[in-house]
């Protein structure tokens, strides 16, 4: 029973980190139908910007997790203006590749800046035990983690519904070119969602390195197993895609509890095709109406 | 014809022959102090940088010491280093490039498996002696290839296998150990060994399970060892994952003994697994802590004077430098033994070597036709992380 229990707590934790990724390609789809493919790369960006400066250089932590989420939202904006805008606004899909391109060249910069050895963040109370009971033990960080990827839904939801510029978002999302006309700025809208998007990688990373190792290639599975949670949930609904990133951690580390981990990466992928197959529009997602 | 005309004739051949004479003279002369090219396949630069680094310091302590007494066959030895950047395709152009372009008498190998196993059909195709110093992978010597032109200073997977299960049913009283593996070839390879040993040795393992080089949280398999009744883990991974592993052993609450490969050592295991890095038990073939033989002394005392290293606990890779110092020793050996650097001739030679007292061990008959591992199960130390620095265990 604690296998299972244990397993779960696991993947709720591993889940949310997915679904907080893959919020950060839903924001900028909603806007722009671009994503930055390399969302793993951004979420590597945060965890060693935050441990160059809360460790390497002893700077106090509230100072490195702001100054590591702002390279973040940075890098986001770096990423639209030199690989999503040349591209979308010439109506062609290669920011596909340039995205990915942009994230390679992060990756290779981080890793002659950084170092090719792995670093361990310093150990410290969100490590520590939270709760035992019954040979269950769940880290702070486990119980935050889960906490701030639904909290983090909370927050965009009221944004989008309750803000001026969050309806003015929306209305892009129904319908870019009469929200032009309306007067609202798009191409602000663009930037926004980018810096956003590079906002939530950067808050997996941080939340993740205390629990992983820092290195220039942490992010490259997260970012790949994100884009899969986004689809799944149906890449239009921030609420499905967290509970799509919830539902994939958990069947991760259920799978592995139950039949070893050799057979996790193809059932939970193999579980990711057969569900597209049979709701092509995502688990939660409703398929576009484009009304005339 | 005029009759005076041959007098410079005569000169000029004379002063020809001369010269010649000289350059003849000087070449044997260069030829006598032509230094004998110890080549050296490592990598040099990336994460395991710090690998090839150890195996240089070992071999040129050696090599210092040998060209102090006079070289071998009176010429010096001299190391031509090659960084295969843990590549095989690279390590295999380095090789090719040493044999055919520095001519060097033998090749040393460095820390990857696969580089070596990418450089042993080039050495036993070419004739030239290969010193594998670190790899343990078991098919490098055991290559099937006869004549067999790889040898190796170091550990050997199988019998690290075998080791690891010995040392968990000895120190911790372990019935059912379990298999925790990182999922790659080498990984792969090791299940194969431990599942022989522990068939060998009697033992019933409590389950096999793998985890991934990217995989954050290990506790599902873990879990599923500890329902299995695990008493005692067995471990084959490098540091990063490693560390994952032991991060979730701790947040389980798991007390369970750990029995590793030496993989743990590269990297910087301390820092990435906390507090319980200690409670790792790895295997070496040497360690510098502790009482020291005159040769330990010797080539302490150089680490200090030549780079700088403060103790035994400045010696990251203690490894690497242990076994390329006796390699080195060794190869000089057979070369003299064998009078001439011709490949198959040292090969012969090294099969026929004695008695050496060496740094790790005293050597007697350390190789032979069929047997291309000086090191075997007795050789190997246990160690753990105090700190940062590795301490043998009491």
């Amino acid at each position: 029973m604690d296998l299972f229990a244990s397993a779960l707590i696991t993947g709720f934790g591993l889940g949310s980190m997915y679904g907080l990724l893959a919020l950060g390609f839903y924001v900028t789809y909603a806007v722009s139908s671009t994503v930055n493919f390399a969302q793993g790369s951004t979420m590597m960006l945060g965890a060693v910007t935050g441990f160059t400066f809360g460790a390497t250089l002893g700077w106090p932590w509230l100072l490195a997790v702001v100054l590591a989420l702002a390279a973040c939202m940075l890098w986001g904006v770096i990423v639209e203006r030199l690989g999503v805008r040349p591209f979308a606004a010439r109506g062609s899909d290669l920011w596909l590749m340039a995205t990915v391109a942009l994230g390679l060249v992060l990756e290779n910069a981080v890793l002659f800046t950084f170092g090719k050895d792995p670093r361990g963040m310093p150990q410290s109370f969100l490590t520590g035990d939270a709760l035992s009971a019954g040979g269950l033990r769940i880290s702070v960080l486990q119980l935050t983690i889960p906490v701030v990827g639904v909290l983090l839904a909370v927050a965009l939801h009221l944004y989008t519904r309750r803000t001026r510029s969050g309806t003015a978002m929306l209305a892009i999302v129904q319908n870019p070119d009469a929200a032009r006309l309306m007067g609202i700025d798009v191409r602000r809208a663009v930037v926004g969602a980018y810096a956003l998007s590079g906002l939530f990688a950067g808050v997996a990373g941080l939340l993740i390195a205390p629990l992983f190792t820092v290195s220039s290639s942490m992010g490259t599975l997260f970012g790949i197993k994100a884009f899969a949670v986004a689809i799944l949930g149906g890449i239009g609904n921030p609420w499905g895609v967290m509970l799509a990133g919830l539902l994939y951690g958990s069947a991760e580390s259920l799978i592995t509890a139950a039949f070893g981990s050799t057979y996790t990466q193809i059932l939970t992928f193999g579980l990711v095709i057969v569900a597209l197959a049979l709701r092509p529009e995502g688990l939660f997602g409703r398929a576009g109406v484009k009304k005339v | 014809m005029r009759v005076g005309g041959n007098a410079p004739a005569i000169r000029r051949i004379a002063g020809r022959a001369l010269a010649l004479a000289a350059g003849f003279v000087l070449s044997l002369a260069a030829h006598a102090a032509d230094p004998i090219k110890i080549g050296l396949v490592a990598a040099l630069s990336g994460p395991s940088a710090q690998s090839g680094e150890a195996i240089t310091q070992g071999l040129s302590i050696a090599i210092g010491e040998i060209n102090a007494a006079g070289g071998v066959l009176g010429r010096p030895l001299v190391l031509v280093r090659r960084d295969d950047e843990s590549s095989p395709p690279k390590g295999a152009t380095a090789a090719r490039e040493l044999i055919f372009g520095e001519k060097v008498a033998a090749i040393v190998g460095g820390l990857d498996t696969p580089v070596s196993l990418a450089i042993v059909p080039i050495i036993n195709r070419e004739h030239v002696p290969y010193m594998g110093v670190w790899a343990a992978g078991t098919p490098i010597t055991r290559n099937g290839a006869t004549p067999n032109f790889a040898f190796r200073v170091s550990a050997v997977d199988v019998m690290v296998d075998e080791a690891l299960l010995k040392y968990a049913q000895k120190k911790y009283g372990a019935k059912k150990p379990g298999l925790i593996l990182i999922n790659n070839p080498w990984g792969e390879s090791n299940e194969k060994g431990l599942r022989e040993a522990a068939q060998k040795l009697g033992i019933t393992l409590a389950g096999v399970e793998k985890f991934e080089n990217a995989d954050v949280d290990v506790v599902p398999q873990l879990t599923r060892l500890r329902n299995a009744g695990a008493d005692a883990l067995i471990l084959v991974a490098n540091a990063a994952p490693g560390a994952q592993m032991m991060k979730s052993r701790e947040r389980m609450g798991w007390k369970v003994p750990v029995v590793s490969h030496w993989g743990v050592s590269g990297g910087r295991f301390p820092e990435l697994v906390g507090p319980t890095a200690g409670d790792v038990v790895f295997v070496q073939t040497y360690s510098f802590f502790g009482e020291q033989g005159p040769i330990g002394q010797k080539v302490l005392s150089e680490l200090k004077s030549k780079y700088k290293i403060a103790g035994p606990e400045g010696v990251f890779s203690p490894v690497g430098v242990a076994d390329a110092y006796d390699a080195m020793h060794l190869l000089a050996l057979a070369i003299a033994k064998a009078g001439t650097t011709e490949g198959d001739a040292v090969r012969k030679a090294l099969q026929d070597i004695g008695e050496y007292k060496g740094l790790i061990k005293t050597y007697d008959k350390p190789f032979s036709e069929t047997n291309h591992d000086a090191l075997g199960p007795d050789d190997y130390i246990f160690v753990h992380y105090e700190g940062e620095r590795l301490v043998p265990v009491k």
